[in-house]
């Protein structure tokens, strides 16, 4: 807990939520009545609405990317390190918006959410979303908020893809896209690591094919397995092995299957406290949207055509150990926007964090990262 | 106004306006900076070192951070009007592979080193060690200049592989030229500089 909130810190802040009324026609060819968003903001809005910063989150992320919200809070917010004062997302400049996407478990609409049409929530009923529908209710709370462009769209891992799907389906609507840690579309490897999470969840005898919340249950045992593998994924070999080694928490072998190095006894922590704050039909939703992304797939798979429509300067960031989303993903888009002639540039950050990188505030990526966003004119 | 190192100048003088570069070894993008800045150009910068990467950004130039030993798959062909190289040729691994890239993906290619065929050099070597020179100031056994060569040996290689060089130019470290330079430019010259093309077919 904070006794005093650090000078660099966007400090207390507090959640807001919009209403939307108007049903949004989503990529699965269903479509939501109506649906909320919550989301925070950071910074001041100044009077061109020119220095918007829109964040979108990554996989198990939410609307509270920076700052605290009491100061009972263990943890600020997920971005804290970026975002702030005098951060590389300096909020003495940018006025930054994250929301929570669609499908979340955090207060936007999603499978927690009553449906309006059975009187219950929806469960394994909500519909499936993808990045690009995330894309267009975001561009409806743009609306909301009176930001008709956006001097950046930024985002690590799946939040990356969202920025690259808003440089593909709002050019105009955005000056600046920064993808990090992220890839144009998922491999086998990373789709098979989907698969297994989304078994491990779908085969709990708790799960109740997605209608556990009518029997008061949780899929504990899938959710926190699956947490326990995607963390492995955002791990490097070498970071865990600096972290635990093969320490024992004994100090000595038991011979039995209880808890004995501690990297188990890590993860089996991970993966419980993770299941205490989120949802297990959101976890199999956040991952469907992965394995579907694939802008390229509405341009003959060129993904050069694709982003040929961009109209945004791009910031690539990509992380050596990450073998999740490794640099030469990151290239691959780098690639096709050289071949589209697009403003971009490509900075491959050496650190031994694996794919949680992008978290970390490491010495050469807080540099690139800040010079970029400094030199972003926000019309003042 | 940006001041241009003299080097820089003389190749910023070789490139026309408004044209497409790419910047092999592109350092802190001082001269895509200025090309963009005073000649309407635009282009890339390729650059291996993250701090001069972080240096080119706030430059707003755009930068990739790339090892030149990976070539030049990530372009298209002919898909700039220059390749520039300045005093990077003789750090990479393979320079003739690195030569016909660039002039695979740019119409002219650019290039500077240091003459290793400079009578100071010779003199060294005559002298039996490795020479240490104001453009070469590295000792043999901590230099990031693994293949080192002469103006002669630079043509030469461009007449094997069937370049045509569009200009020359030597001069010293300080980059100023002269006329004992320009007589004897093998010997006298420190710094080499030339603009190539592939001979037409």
């Amino acid at each position: 807990m904070p006794k005093t909130i650090p000078a660099d810190s966007v400090g207390l802040v507090t959640p807001q939520s919009l209403h939307f009324d108007s049903p949004l026609e989503l990529d699965c060819k269903r479509s939501l009545p109506a649906y909320d968003l919550v989301y925070e903001t950071y910074g001041e809005l100044n009077a061109e609405h020119s220095n918007a910063v829109l964040i979108c989150h990554a996989l198990s992320g939410d609307h509270h990317a920076a700052g605290y919200h009491s100061m009972e809070d263990s943890k600020p917010g997920w971005w804290e390190t970026c975002i702030g004062p005098g951060k590389p997302i300096d909020t003495n400049r940018f006025f930054v918006v994250c929301p929570n996407n669609l499908g979340g478990c955090k207060g936007s609409t999603g499978p927690m959410s009553l449906n309006p049409e059975k009187n219950k929530p929806y469960g394994p009923d909500f519909p499936i979303v993808t990045v690009k529908d995330w894309v267009r209710s975001q561009a409806r709370l743009a609306d909301a908020l009176e930001i008709e462009q956006w001097a950046a769209v930024i985002g690590g891992s799946l939040g990356g893809m969202q920025a690259m799907q808003w440089s593909i389906d709002y050019p105009e609507r955005l000056q600046h896209a920064v993808v990090i840690a992220a890839a144009p579309k998922l491999s086998a490897q990373n789709i098979g690591f989907n698969e297994v999470a989304r078994q491990a969840i779908m085969s709990d005898p708790d799960f109740h094919k997605g209608h556990y919340y009518e029997h008061d249950v949780i899929p504990r045992r899938g959710l926190m397995l699956a947490r326990m593998l995607g963390h492995i994924t955002y791990l490097s070999d070498e970071a865990m092995r600096a972290k635990f080694g093969r320490e024992l928490r004994e100090g000595k072998l038991n011979f039995g299957f209880d808890v004995e190095f501690q990297v188990e006894s890590y993860l089996r922590y991970q993966g419980q406290s993770f299941v205490e704050k989120f949802d297990a039909n959101t976890y199999l939703l956040m991952t469907k949207a992965l394995d579907y992304f694939d802008p390229a797939a509405d341009y003959d798979n060129n993904l050069a055509r694709a982003l040929q429509r961009a109209k945004a300067d791009f910031l690539l960031i990509a992380f050596t150990s990450d073998w999740r989303f490794a640099p030469e993903r990151s290239r691959e888009i780098v690639k096709a926007l050289l071949h589209s002639k697009k403003n971009v540039s490509y900075a491959e950050i050496e650190a031994h964090h694996g794919h949680d990188a992008f978290l970390m505030p490491i010495r050469n990526y807080m540099d690139v990262f800040h010079r970029y966003m400094e030199r972003i004119n926000t019309g003042q | 106004m940006q001041e241009l190192r003299p080097e820089l100048r003389i190749i910023a003088d070789w490139i026309a306006p408004a044209s497409r570069v790419l910047d092999l070894g592109c350092g802190d993008g001082t001269l895509l900076a200025y090309l963009r800045d005073h000649q309407q150009v635009s282009g890339y910068g390729l650059e291996i070192d993250p701090d001069k990467v972080a240096d080119a950004i706030d430059n707003s130039v755009n930068v990739i951070q790339t090892d030149l030993d990976r070539g030049l798959n990530d372009f298209e062909t002919g898909a700039f009007d220059y390749v520039v190289m300045s005093q990077t040729l003789q750090a990479v691994h393979y320079p003739d592979r690195l030569l016909e890239e660039m002039l695979r993906v740019g119409r002219e290619g650019i290039i500077t080193f240091p003459n290793f065929g400079h009578w100071y050099c010779r003199l060294q070597l005559l002298r039996g060690r490795m020479p240490v020179t104001p453009s070469l100031p590295n000792t043999w056994y901590n230099t990031p200049n693994i293949h080192l060569c002469t103006l002669r040996d630079f043509e030469a290689l461009c007449a094997e592989k069937d370049f045509h060089i569009l200009e020359r130019t030597v001069v010293d470290h300080a980059h100023r030229t002269s006329l004992p330079m320009r007589l004897l430019p093998n010997l006298m010259g420190e710094v080499a500089l030339y603009r190539f093309q592939r001979r037409a077919r």
